[in-house]
């Protein structure tokens, strides 16, 4: 009995598929509507789906927020971040990958491990120390711990990657005489392409999102837009339609660059997991 | 062919994050399990000096302490739960060939893209509020009252947000999975006429348990420490109900600025965690074998 | 060629007295409508101090209060001013964490003496002015004149709770949606203990005996407490135990409450244009029980400069700014009188154009008038503070504290469980503390 794609079943699971993928977006999409509305829309009761389109909420925030500035401090940190623990990472996985030891099961349980103290448990210590280095309120600062806080995945992730690539290309490279650089840079890093594109995506997006140290180790200079968030959650009033607002600008930039590389994500999303 | 020389240049590679996170791990343990036998709070720094075992036993002691606890496993269980057994279907469902994949794909994966605040304040203003929130104008509809979600079901409440947020990656890493899916292997069991119910089971799960370990694993590790979507919703409450134990952290450290007292509460939890991961990988590790 | 190098030549020289002369202070603010107000005011600080710029770090409360306690306390100095409560002022100036205003208090131009002297004791330690206040509070009732008529009653100017508890129930109309009642039920130091501590004052109840002994096991917190319930369990909204001051705010305003007792600033909003009852609304002091204590806080968001700005001079000229009768002249000019914030300075209250634009300031004063920080209950108790005790362990404890309560609140948990958890929670934190 051969298996049969009726039309039926095709079309039944479209429709699931869709509606609860927009069920799923649902929330998001909400935000985003009630950063159209009128405060006063904003919770009417029963809820507008019809109603009259604003820009204030957005004019209102662009006025009052440096928001370029917000936003500028997140690309750099998240990228910056990014890219340094790359430098740091392919190295290290390269090694682990290649000439494994017995401890390489055990070196990467406990890099991961190091993400296991909840943040509000170190705070003083990180930031006396970042005060007596003057990194308070730095970019450079902000880049270092977010590199740090994820490393370990990071390299855990490349390790998988680059454990699928056969060592008989590697070696073969070696054989023709090339230099370790020119191995990695030419011949891994291609093949492994895929690969470190989705790690760089999952750490941009872990690190745009991260909310405890950006909020609580900056103040002028530094500041992410989680702190541009909380500079519009919970004023006195309900401030729903410009809270949207901030929120859809702060998500936005993330959320397009995820739809754009969503097939890098989700072809490289693998954690080795795919054998 | 790796000769010794290799062997040295490749401890030398590993060398830089290896001594990177040694340090990034160290200097700040070190500070805490210091911190954690004195007398120290920042707003009152004349009484600083050496405490003891007080703060730890302060911290055991407190009433908050086991439903903290409880409540860290209910929540991490919670989420894994609904996460792995929705990632399942939602993959098996978006494996299929659907209509406009791309675009339903993206809808799938928005959540996850969306910074943890943002998300508790959407859920709790726009979706759960019992006044104004959508679920009340549902529930409004057919005549039930609407319920409190974070008076009654506190705990529920926030695994459902958190569960929303960590749903599309359970279910990318479960879906790259099951494309590689061999399918001559499910045609020959096509063949056989196994039902559906018995190809799953023996033929898809077991190709699945390698991504869902690696599911489990990576979402415990940011589970244990959720606290952002606990501070915007509930505070922890009512009473202790969605109290967690990096919330109870976060409640000496920022709120008590009990340095002391929170520092002992970071190593209990560093602690439990650790018990949490070795418990993990002795039961799940099995498949991460490379 | 030539002209450009004289350009570029130029520039550089206007790049370097820039950096020589301007000098640049860091203001930690909340992100209240006051604040957001002063904040857009930037324009004319700058135009009266040339070399001085202005950079705004605005946060939520709470993100703000971690923010600024975790800095002064670890000496970070990343703020020249700080915006902090009357909780706060206390305790760091006890610290030496914050530099005196004696330059404010002598200005003759500044004129201290026109401070509300309730608002200025509290931001004051040993004569010494430590925080200019930027605006005040107290708490009063604010009701619907329509609704209270449609129920039969009068409101009288100094109600009892025995009144309002009566009205409440009278008004509430579920089916309508209106709810006789809508009171703090969120759990946190500033959010439902603020009321109920200020509450259970009027009812006689105390947080600790001259002793530093916690009374929950009293009767009167068992009075509070099952009054406060009861009432809520009958004339309050749904979900009253997630609602702080920011949601009563939007229940009272879209008509949805009978009668609101909260912050006095919140008159103000209550009748803005925002609001949909705002011609309906009236003023009453806070009930009393008849033990001769109103259930009315006392409350100041005031400016300070912590001892570790590299720019104190800079920063004092700022305060002095925010906080003058001139600021005050200057944000009447732009938004009228009524949006001026209110609570810091007598001669306001002699103004007869903020009186004319604002019905509620003559119940304001009196409110704020009305609390005695040092005298905050019927008994008396070792600890300063109407709706908080003074002690760095407070906010911990009224956390926790409040947690109960609002389980409470919430049916999760029987009054006297609550407060047999709150007098156990609050006796181990003071044990630690070594009181």
């Amino acid at each position: 009995m051969a298996r049969k794609i009726t039309i039926q079943h095709q079309l039944g699971f479209t429709l699931l598929a869709w509606f609860l993928g927009l069920l799923m977006f649902f929330p998001i999409f909400w935000m985003i509507l009630t950063s159209f509305k009128t405060e006063i829309d904003a919770i009417a009761s029963p809820p507008l789906v019809v109603f009259s389109v604003t820009l204030e909420n957005y004019i209102e925030v662009l006025s009052r927020s440096n928001y370029l500035k917000f936003f500028s401090n997140s690309v750099i940190i998240a990228g910056g971040s990014t890219l340094l623990a790359l430098v740091v990472a392919i190295p290290s996985a390269w090694a682990m990958a290649f000439s494994p030891t017995r401890h390489t099961k055990n070196v990467l349980m406990w890099m991961l491990s190091t993400k296991m103290m909840p943040p509000v448990g170190v705070l003083v210590p990180i930031y006396l120390s970042l005060k007596y280095m003057g990194l308070l309120d730095t970019r450079f600062g902000l880049t270092i711990i977010m590199m740090l806080i994820n490393l370990p995945i990071i390299i855990w992730m490349l390790y998988t990657y680059f454990k699928e690539i056969p060592s008989e290309i590697l070696e073969a490279s070696r054989m023709d005489g090339a230099k370790l650089w020119q191995e990695i840079i030419f011949v891994l890093l291609p093949m492994a392409l895929p690969g470190i594109a989705s790690t760089m995506l999952l750490n941009i997006i872990l690190a745009w999102n991260e909310a405890f140290w950006t909020l609580n180790l900056t103040a002028a200079n530094a500041a992410t837009l989680t702190a541009f968030i909380a500079s519009y959650s919970s004023p006195e009033g309900l401030f729903w339609a410009k809270l949207s607002a901030a929120s859809t600008m702060a998500i936005a930039p993330i959320l397009i660059l995820g739809w754009f590389s969503q097939k890098q994500l989700v072809t490289g999303l693998t954690f080795g997991a795919v054998k | 062919m790796a000769t010794t020389q290799t062997k040295t240049l490749s401890r030398i590679m590993n060398l830089p994050a290896i001594v990177l996170l040694f340090i990034w791990m160290i200097v700040p343990l070190t500070m805490t399990i210091y911190y954690s036998f004195q007398r120290y709070n920042l707003l009152n720094p004349s009484r600083r000096g050496f405490n003891g075992w007080f703060n730890y036993e302060f911290f055991i002691t407190d009433p908050a302490f086991f439903a903290a606890i409880g409540n860290t496993l209910l929540l991490v269980t919670g989420v894994l739960a609904i996460t792995i057994i929705g990632g399942v279907l939602l993959g098996l469902l978006l494996n299929q060939a659907i209509l406009g994949r791309g675009i339903v794909r993206i809808l799938f994966i928005s959540p996850f893209f969306i910074m943890p605040t943002v998300s508790a304040l959407i859920w709790k203003n726009m979706l759960m509020n019992p006044i104004y929130g959508i679920f009340a104008h549902i529930s409004e509809f057919f005549g039930v009252p609407p319920t409190d979600f974070f008076a009654v079901i506190p705990l529920l409440s926030i695994v459902i947000i958190v569960a929303w947020q960590w749903l599309p990656f359970a279910t990318l890493i479960l879906l790259t999975a099951l494309q590689s899916l061999d399918q001559e292997q499910q045609e020959a069991a096509d063949m056989d006429g196994a039902g559906i119910f018995s190809k799953f089971y023996y033929i898809t799960l077991p190709h699945m348990s390698r991504a869902i370990t690696v599911v489990i694993l990576i979402e415990t590790i940011f589970l244990l420490s959720i606290f952002a979507e606990i501070l915007v919703t509930t505070n922890g409450g009512p009473g202790t109900a969605s109290t967690n134990l990096t919330y109870m952290v976060y409640n000496r450290a920022l709120l008590q600025y009990d340095i002391g007292g929170a520092s002992a509460g970071g190593v209990i939890a560093v602690i439990l965690a650790n018990i949490v991961a070795i418990f993990l990988i002795r039961s799940v590790g099995k498949n991460l074998e490379a | 060629m030539k002209l450009s190098s004289i350009l570029v030549g130029a520039c550089s020289i206007f790049a370097l007295s820039g950096i020589a002369y301007a000098e640049t202070i860091t203001i930690a603010t909340v992100n209240n409508g006051d604040m957001i107000r002063m904040q857009k005011l930037t324009d004319d600080f700058s135009a009266k101090n040339p070399g001085i710029e202005l950079e705004w770090v605005t946060l939520e409360e709470n993100i703000l209060r971690q923010r600024v306690t975790t800095d002064i306390a670890t000496n970070g100095g990343q703020f020249d001013v700080l915006t902090i409560g009357t909780y706060e002022v206390p305790i760091w100036a006890n610290q030496g964490w914050l530099v005196p205003l004696t330059a404010l208090q002598n200005d003759p131009v500044y004129d201290s003496d026109d401070l509300l002297p309730a608002i200025a004791g509290g931001l004051s330690v040993d004569g010494k002015l430590y925080a200019a206040p930027f605006y005040g509070e107290s708490s009063m009732v604010m009701y619907r004149k329509d609704l209270m008529e449609k129920a039969g009653l009068v409101m009288p100017d100094a109600p009892s709770w025995d009144f309002i508890a009566n009205a409440a129930r009278k008004m509430t109309n579920r089916d309508e949606g209106i709810n006789g009642i809508c009171l703090r039920g969120k759990a946190g130091w500033g959010e439902n203990m603020g009321f109920i501590t200020a509450a259970a004052n009027s009812f006689g109840a105390r947080w600790f005996d001259e002793d530093w002994t916690a009374q929950f096991d009293q009767p009167a917190w068992k009075n509070t407490l099952e009054f406060y319930v009861k009432l809520m369990n009958d004339a309050g909204p749904v979900g009253a135990s997630s609602n702080g001051f920011n949601e009563n705010l939007t229940l009272f305003q879209q008509g949805k409450c009978g009668m609101w007792v909260d912050a006095t600033v919140a008159a103000s909003f209550v009748t803005s244009k925002d609001s949909t009852v705002a011609d309906k609304v009236g003023f009453a002091l806070a009930p009393d029980n008849g033990l001769g204590k109103r259930a009315n806080w006392l409350w100041a968001w005031s400016l300070a400069i912590p001892a570790s700005s590299q720019k104190q001079d800079a920063a004092v000229e700022f305060v002095s700014w925010a906080t003058d009768k001139a600021y005050l002249e200057l944000v009447a000019s732009k938004e009228g009188w009524a949006a001026v914030p209110p609570g810091t300075r007598t001669s306001l209250y002699k103004n007869p154009k903020y009186l004319a634009a604002a019905p509620f300031a003559q119940m304001t004063l009196d409110s704020i008038n009305a609390a005695d920080p040092k005298n905050p209950t019927v008994d008396p108790v070792p600890y300063v503070g109407v709706q908080f005790v003074a002690i760095p362990e407070y906010q911990g404890i009224g956390n926790s504290v409040g947690q109960q309560f609002s389980a409470a609140l919430a049916g999760t948990k029987s009054v006297d469980e609550a407060l047999a958890e709150a007098q156990n929670i609050t006796k181990r934190e003071m044990k630690a503390a070594g009181y």
